[in-house]
């Protein structure tokens, strides 16, 4: 996992409410057996036409999305389906950080797992974001911060152990494996 | 004496091996790990990228339900398997098991079946246990007063590594379902009607307990049911206490406890319901005898409406026109009678026996209307083989229906069982977004009677209507 401290990008901006992760990636794509590759899935079914071809009204597909880390989506982002190929289509198309007022709990989880931030902010903020598309942002993850071009900035809340695990660059599995005697005595004492 | 407690919390405290801080989650540890093809792949990778070993195979147990055939000759007669990208995933699971020491439940097993059908049915599936999946409806094994519920395959790959996942305390959601289920209501429509009460997102951050009367009054199956779709309404879980209809159905179980284990581990089960006076941190009232059979028109599970009610009208709101475009219905128009070409008889959340039974007893003596075709696809192997004793294969078959070897099938269309682009099916599943039964497929999730009643006469229709004659 990469580490990340502070991350500034142009926005891109989803406005619909309860993207589900078999928007993110359909299902049809999950019978492959590794993490790698999936971007060129992402939003697959709105982002191509039957034949394969990109559709050029979707956001994704425009100029202007080419090189933008941070996605700004609709209410309750990565509804559905536990596939944790979501982030990783996301992550491997380019984006780092997901913003919006509600993000669903295991999209949530698996997001913080893959160095991909679920940035949760209020509604006058998302509004903001909403109207400007393409927004330079700076995201401050030691501050917890989400900087606009207007100047305002506004905290997120995060998860303090998934934090310190980004902004460092490790993952959780190491810590579980820490604590290999404690597990070891929960389980003689369950046995 | 200790402060009254929640079902939930007295689940959560017994498995807390490290207790949560401000600084770090807790340490939960998790008594079964059900894993299959498809969210297992690279967790089995990040053991052997690691050098790790798989913790606890005893704890462990594999099957294959999402990319499989359901076509017999394919499972059982040597066809090949139709999609390459499937027969090599499950190959893969065959190579991973054999490799880390995990028991399968292979293509041609007879226990085979949805993960979310063959834990309950085995006995495995046990009050007090903490059980994960990658799979979000993990929620269903909450019906025995279990904390289940679904995780990714990163963390699948935590629990094959340490058996203990990292765990934020969930808040509390009760849900108190007083009266009974109308005739003809199942609880399919219950739970259809609390998600379209509190919503898609209602139940975010929250593990909820259904309770109440109509819930006390289940069957083990419907409480499945319920408890399945916890995740459409944004809970991590969903649980139901445990009681006599509890322990019933678990007696006997070829992995259930037995003999003196058995009676030890009741005295245990016994001990979990939530204490009086144990408090949650939100409550929702639902009325069971107020509610009709329910039916999605729009493209979340929380697009939902009385079968006798017309699709609501949200002025210009945008995200609400697009679903109803993609759907092809009109805002203000009756949802009854609406055509249908499809109809899916299956899933973990209305594919085991008592569904089959309740959709042959609609369809018995009638036929599928014509150019309807009715798929209907068992949970299990098992479920599979009870229903041929019982002769519920006969009445599918003989009303035109196509019967299938069992699996995840239709409900999400990875194995190739798809709805064609535009066209209607009323589907007995969980999950009715854009694309998720095939490219274009317009999904409107409704209970096993109404999904038949709907075969019968090409159109939405309300299974009473039928069931009254």
């Amino acid at each position: 996992m990469t580490a990340m401290k502070t991350l500034r990008s142009r926005t891109v901006v989803l406005p619909s409410t309860n993207i589900d992760t078999d928007q993110i990636v359909p299902a049809r794509f999950l019978t492959t057996t590794t993490r790698e590759g999936l971007g060129r899935n992402l939003f697959a079914d709105w982002r191509y036409d039957e034949n394969g071809r990109p559709r050029p009204d979707f956001v994704l597909n425009q100029p202007a999305a080419q090189g933008c880390q941070v996605l700004v989506a609709g209410r309750n982002i990565g509804c559905g389906s536990s596939r944790e190929h979501a982030p990783w289509a996301l992550l491997d198309f380019g984006i780092r950080a997901v913003v919006s007022t509600e993000i669903a709990d295991i999209f949530r989880n698996n997001s913080l797992k893959n160095g991909l931030l679920p940035v949760v902010v209020d509604t006058a903020t998302h509004e903001w974001l909403l109207a400007n598309p393409g927004a330079e942002v700076t995201i401050d993850l030691e501050a917890c911060t989400l900087a606009l071009p207007t100047g305002t900035t506004v905290k997120f809340p995060i998860d303090a152990f998934a934090r310190y695990c980004l902004l460092n660059g490790v993952d959780e599995l190491g810590y579980l494996l820490s604590k290999d005697a404690a597990i070891s005595a929960y389980e003689q004492r369950r046995a | 004496m200790t402060a009254p407690k929640t079902l939930f919390e007295k689940v959560w405290d017994r498995h807390v091996v490290v207790p949560e801080t401000t600084d770090t989650p807790a340490v939960l540890f998790i008594d079964l790990h059900l894993t299959h093809e498809v969210t297992s792949p690279q967790a089995f990778q990040q053991l052997r990228d690691r050098g790790l070993r798989l913790r606890r195979p005893d704890l462990t147990l594999a099957t294959m339900d999402h990319s499989t055939p359901t076509r017999t000759e394919q499972v059982f007669g040597g066809a090949p398997i139709a999609i390459e990208s499937a027969a090599k995933q499950i190959r893969q699971l065959e190579r991973n098991c054999a490799e880390f020491g995990v028991e399968l439940f292979g293509l041609r097993h007879e226990s085979r079946g949805i993960v979310h059908i063959i834990g309950p049915e085995l006995g495995l599936t046990q009050p007090g246990r903490t059980i994960v999946c990658g799979d979000s409806h993990t929620s269903t094994h909450g019906a025995f007063g279990a904390l289940a519920f679904g995780i990714g395959s990163t963390e699948v790959g935590h629990v094959f590594a340490t058996q203990c996942l990292l765990q934020r305390r969930a808040k509390t959601l009760a849900i108190e379902v007083a009266n009974r289920l109308a005739p003809g209501v199942t609880a399919k429509d219950l739970i259809l009607g609390i998600i379209g009460q509190i919503g898609v997102d209602g139940g975010t951050g929250h593990v909820i307990e259904y309770r109440g009367a109509a819930i006390r009054a289940m069957d083990m199956e419907e409480r499945m049911t319920v408890c399945n779709m916890s995740i459409e309404a944004g809970a991590r879980a969903g649980m139901i206490a445990p009681d006599e209809t509890t322990y019933a159905y678990l007696a006997d179980r070829p992995r259930a406890p037995q003999g003196a284990a058995w009676e030890q581990a009741l005295a245990r089960w016994r001990t979990l319901p939530t204490d009086d006076g144990a408090r949650f941190d939100r409550t929702v009232d639902i009325d069971a005898a107020a509610l009709e059979p329910m039916i999605t028109y729009g493209t979340n599970p929380g697009m939902v409406v009385p079968i006798s009610a017309h699709i609501p009208e949200r002025g210009d709101d945008p995200v609400f026109a697009k679903s109803l475009a993609y759907m092809g219905f009109t805002a203000g128009e009756p949802i009854r009678d609406q055509p249908v070409n499809i109809v899916f008889l299956g899933s973990c959340t209305n594919g085991r026996l008592s569904d089959l039974r309740a959709a042959a007893q609609v369809l018995r003596g009638h036929k599928v209307a014509r150019g309807v075709h009715l798929l209907v696809v068992p949970g299990s192997q098992q479920v599979r083989r009870e229903a041929e004793r019982e002769g519920l294969d006969r009445i599918f078959i003989e009303a035109g229906a196509d019967w299938r070897e069992s699996g995840c099938s239709m409900c999400l269309g990875m194995n190739g069982d798809i709805v064609p682009k535009g066209e209607y099916a009323v589907s007995t599943s969980n999950r009715n977004f854009e694309g998720r039964q095939g490219v274009g497929a317009r999904t409107l999730l409704a209970s096993p009677l109404t999904a038949a009643a709907s075969a019968i006469r090409g159109r939405v229709t309300d299974p009473r209507d039928v069931l009254n004659g």
